[in-house]
């Protein structure tokens, strides 16, 4: 896309705070409204919106369809692994108070944290499949 | 202990497997990998009923630590043993079965996908069963019912991805119903928790929100269990989805649903309100015998066996919702030794189809003659299994239609034991079709040599065909388990 400079330059300043506000949204999450669905969301608009401005070829170069069939699954992994990992330190599947041995509240925290980073992996892969499948149809 | 990690297990690690799976994508490495989750989970299972049996007492497990009503309980007790046994049996026979036919059936690059899809299922179904929470078993239902839909559409036929899209819809639609009614009864009761709505609703059964609730959660299963007239997207789901997925769908999908069916009427709105008070038994008894009819005599005209068999399905889930209806021990013990023997008769039946339609192609009736010189162990099986769908004693079919009959016998609707015997024959009819074609027809000249369908495939067959004559002599476990499961639902929720 050669014209159009304002919708470049525009939208080139705009995914880094798109992407800061996800990150925002994502931690968020254990205190409010947010979390790893709404994080994962905003991530995948972020790449939405430099595919539309810059070509979908130019944004499969930087994040190629098979990365995203591997991270779709990872993230439910890393979800599970959690759970499989509570099994191992004497809890019940996603107990997360086992994580820390000293204080079950960090180890709350600690859970939380780690499943919804996997929540949001899976969701921006997802939606950008999904993306990449519409808008590659008819090539 | 690690028998109290057991609930877990079963459902946890198919979901742990299917990522995995999805990662590998190498189609030996997934089969070995589903193959010993689903071996696994059937392990677990066993042993978690055996315990159950020994003790009297229901395995409770807190996820993530939480207590239930407020966390989410996995609730394990003889009703939900029994139909997780049933399930992760038929998903380990299912895969050894498959092996053969998802070669042939499905494209090289997507058999990964394949096996990823079918632990989703199995976590689905088997979640389904054993949650204790009518939320949780939402997420379940859906997990194993987008598993499904993916499966069907891997269909070689193209007709496969409309069947696949029609069960999209209907089976959405039947989700949908069943949340809004969640919903309702989550309004009035403050709980998602079974045991804990059962007791909580007990004061608040009168109330237009519980009616409704349970009018909504009744119809939308009542669409997922295909009971007639609900049941339009069942027999093209089955005609065109691979062989294998057909055997483990027509097995466990709608049992899976009738097992929450009789949850919600048995108990959590009761047997004093739901049979006693509503008009549940006459609607759903009416629907059933409309679906044995229809479904038999749709059976009869079908030119498809594969739809010939899921028209039959469609019957036979009409003898266990009949069951539901005559809401007496011995009419539930029939309905729930229904559940596992039509799954072992129909997985068989649809495992000995698929056989064929590897061997020769396709699955129309005039294409078979002569199918019975050419293979006649495959289609000596298929008169067993046919004599089990009809009720000839000494089958499995014959077990729950005599606790059915006499289940209504009990009632003193003599008028259902005729019924139930003139539907046998429209069973001869349509099985009767096949045999005489396969056997009394010569195979057309010039028609390229036939030979058995590949060992694996025939053999896990024939274990289910054997399994239909020895648990038509043997009904310690059918039996056994079902009435004690039927103390526990007409008890309550315990």
């Amino acid at each position: 896309m050669r014209g159009h400079l304002i919708l470049r330059v525009v939208s080139k300043l705009l995914i880094p705070f798109l992407l800061l506000f996800a990150l925002y949204v994502q931690f968020h999450g254990d205190f409010g409204p947010g979390g790893g669905f709404q994080a994962g969301v905003i991530v995948a608009a972020a790449f939405v919106l430099y595919a539309l401005i810059f070509g979908l070829r130019e944004m499969q170069r930087i994040i190629p369809p098979a990365a995203l069939e591997v991270a779709v699954p990872l993230g439910v992994l890393i979800y599970a692994g959690v759970g499989v990992l509570t099994w191992f330190l004497g809890g019940n599947f996603l107990d997360y108070g086992m994580l820390d041995s000293h204080d079950p509240s960090h180890g709350q925290h600690l859970g939380i944290l780690l499943v919804e980073a996997g929540v949001l992996l899976t969701v921006a892969s997802t939606m950008l499949l999904i993306f990449y499948t519409f808008a590659g149809r008819g090539r | 202990m690690l028998i109290d990690q057991f609930p877990a297990i079963v459902v946890g690690v198919p979901l742990v497997a299917a990522a995995l799976c999805a990662i590998v994508r190498n189609e030996t490495a997934c089969w070995l990998i589903a193959l010993a989750v689903a071996f696994l989970s059937f392990v677990g299972s066993a042993t978690m009923l055996g315990q159950i049996q020994e003790y009297g007492v229901a395995l409770s497990y807190e996820m993530g630590g939480w207590a239930p009503p407020a966390g989410i309980e996995l609730r394990v007790d003889l009703l939900s043993g029994y139909l997780l046994v049933l399930v992760s049996l038929i998903a380990t026979a299912v895969l050894i079965y498959g092996r053969q036919s998802v070669r042939v059936e499905i494209k090289e690059s997507i058999r990964g996908w394949y096996y990823t899809m079918y632990l989703l299922c199995m976590c689905g179904l088997l979640g389904i069963v054993i949650t204790g929470d009518a939320f949780n078993a939402f997420v379940f239902m859906e997990i194993s019912s987008l598993s499904m839909y993916t499966l069907i559409a891997l269909g070689k036929d193209r007709r496969a991805l409309a069947a696949a899209y029609q069960y999209l819809i209907m089976g959405t639609i039947g989700a949908t119903m069943y949340v809004i009614g969640v919903g309702l009864l989550f309004t009035i009761t403050g709980t998602l928790n079974l045991v804990d709505m059962a007791d909580r609703l007990a004061p608040l059964l009168d109330t237009p929100a519980a009616i409704a609730g349970m009018a909504f959660v009744v119809v939308g299963l009542s669409l997922k269990i295909a009971l007639f007239p609900l049941h339009l997207w069942l027999p093209n789901a089955y005609a065109f989805a691979p062989s294998a997925v057909t055997a483990f769908l027509a097995a466990t999908a709608t049992k899976v649903s009738i097992y929450l069916l009789m949850r919600f009427i048995y108990s959590v709105f009761g047997f004093g309100f739901a049979i006693e008070q509503t008009p549940i038994p006459e609607v759903v008894m009416v629907l059933s015998i409309a679906a044995i009819f229809a479904g038999s005599f749709s059976a009869i005209f079908q030119e498809n066996i594969k739809r010939m068999l899921a028209y039959s399905s469609v019957a036979q889930i009409g003898y266990i919702t009949l069951g539901i209806a005559l809401a007496n021990a011995t009419g539930l013990t029939g309905s729930l030794v229904h559940i596992f023997n039509h799954a072992v008769m129909k997985g068989a039946l649809f495992m000995l189809v698929g056989g064929i339609a590897l061997q020769i192609g396709t699955v129309r009736l005039s294409d078979m003659a002569g199918v019975g010189k050419a293979m006649p162990l495959t289609m000596f099986g298929f008169v067993l299994g046919g004599f089990s769908m009809l009720g000839v004693p000494g089958t499995v079919g014959f077990v729950s239609k005599w606790y059915l009959a006499i289940g209504a016998l009990e009632n003193g609707w003599w008028w259902v034991v005729a019924l139930l015997m003139l539907s046998s024959l429209l069973v001869l009819a349509y099985m009767g079709r096949v045999i005489e074609v396969a056997f009394f027809r010569e195979r057309p000249e010039g028609a390229p040599p036939i030979s058995e369908a590949p060992k694996s495939m025939l053999m896990t067959a024939w274990v289910f065909i054997l399994a239909c004559i020895y648990l038509g002599f043997d009904t310690s476990f059918t039996v056994g388990v079902a009435q004690q499961a039927v103390d526990v639902l007409m008890g309550g929720a315990q």
